[in-house]
């Protein structure tokens, strides 16, 4: 009989993504990554994840380099490190982070500096929830796979 | 963004465990089986495009910009194209907006090759833009696909590979066993994942079989509903187009309970 805190731990995970879901947190395209996980590449959404957020954060970095510096004026290279986040965001599924950066990425095509510097400070925001967010649901799933692995004697 | 792009992304990646890729597969190539060559300068995107062709039994070579793909493909210089022989690329996917050259450049350069001009290009893009669409068509694009790209977009490409790949397999590439390659029989594009979201929680894989299946989760709820009817969005100023047999099929999100 497996330890019942599978149980227990999978609705807690199924919770954790509806909430996600219904926040518009995640949307479809996360059930799409899920849908690409299997015995051949186990890992599959975990990996994906992290490196998205490898890249998010060398790209958030640069544009608080770019927008922190008085004499900035290169709007055009917000723009472009915008399309990467918007892209990389689209593809896991990432719409509250999508949807910022592309309000975020308006700001940057009227030159609008306090409107970028608040832009930026909402992408943060939101990246940084949607990454405390993955992390539990990968902490959940890491225990739900170690309680499955629990074999009561009967 | 600096990177040291190569040939094949899960390189750089130690992270990835998918099974059994390490590098590029650089060993002659079963000539059964559908090779891609993906173009992508977003690390992310070359990573899910890859995992969504090999998922759809296509080996699968990823680069990270459109010199890499014309170095890849000896379009880059006056090589003979002799060393080409054992190349067989039966399909050619990219991203439209890439810096240096875009996918659209890439194309032309293709149609341009006598090597080549016969393969397939795909196009991607995360905006659906008609002109666009219209200026790749016009240039010999066998389709566009609307980003995010889904299982379902890949599926469908596969399918009409297979068909192309078998009608004209002997014409396709110049190998040195012509024999083999006019005889061999491509299996019916059968996607090996088998969607069925009541068998398996999602983000689990259970190695162990369960005593009793989960119940349906929310989420499981989610991803059986039908994903015929595209919404609108009211963040994009773009036409929809609704009908799904069109190549250019926009791929709306849906949002479960929301709004």
């Amino acid at each position: 009989m497996l330890g019942l805190g599978v149980d227990r731990l999978q609705a807690d995970i199924n919770r954790l993504l509806a909430s996600l879901f219904h926040q518009g947190v995640l949307d479809e395209q996360f059930l799409q990554l899920q849908q690409l996980q299997d015995e051949t590449s186990p890992n599959f959404v975990y990996d994906v994840i992290n490196i998205y957020f490898d890249e998010s954060e060398k790209l958030l970095r640069n544009l608080r380099l770019l927008l922190m510096d008085r004499e900035f004026s290169d709007y055009k290279k917000i723009g472009l490190h915008l399309n990467q986040l918007v892209g990389s965001s689209s593809s896991i599924g990432a719409r509250r982070v999508r949807n910022v950066c592309v309000a975020f990425r308006s700001a940057s095509e009227l030159s609008n500096r306090p409107g970028c510097l608040r832009g930026l400070e909402v992408v943060e925001h939101e990246y940084h929830y949607l990454k405390n967010m993955m992390h539990e649901l990968f902490q959940l799933e890491q225990q739900r796979i170690l309680a499955a692995g629990v074999r009561y004697p009967m | 963004m600096a990177r040291d792009g190569g040939v094949s992304c899960l390189r750089r990646s130690e992270m990835m465990s998918v099974g059994g890729i390490g590098g590029i597969e650089s060993a002659p190539l079963d000539l059964d089986e559908v090779h891609v060559l993906a173009v992508d300068d977003s690390l992310v995107d070359r990573i899910v495009i890859e995992r969504l062709l090999r998922i759809t039994s296509c080996k699968v070579t990823a680069v990270d910009s459109g010199w890499r793909a014309l170095e890849f493909l000896g379009l880059d210089n006056e090589k003979a194209s002799a060393e080409f022989d054992r190349l067989k690329v039966d399909l050619i996917i990219t991203d439209y907006c890439m810096p240096g050259m875009t996918g659209y450049e890439l194309l032309k350069k293709i149609k341009e090759s006598s090597n080549f001009r016969e393969v397939p290009v795909v196009i991607m893009s995360s905006e659906n833009v008609l002109t666009r669409i219209d200026r790749c068509l016009e240039e010999g694009a066998q389709d566009f696909l609307l980003k995010p790209v889904k299982l379902a977009d890949v599926k469908r490409l596969r399918s009409h590979l297979t068909k192309d790949v078998k009608l004209s397999n002997g014409n396709k590439r110049k190998l040195p066993e012509d024999s083999s390659s006019v005889n061999s029989s491509l299996p019916p594009p059968s996607p090996p994942l088998t969607i069925s979201p009541e068998s398996s929680p999602p983000l689990t894989v259970s190695t162990e079989s369960s005593d009793s299946s989960p119940p349906l989760s929310p989420v499981e709820i989610f991803s059986t509903s039908p994903l015929s009817s595209p919404i609108d969005d009211e963040d994009d100023d773009v036409l929809t187009s609704s009908s799904e047999e069109s190549p250019i099929r926009r791929q709306k999100m849906r949002s479960p309970g929301l709004d």
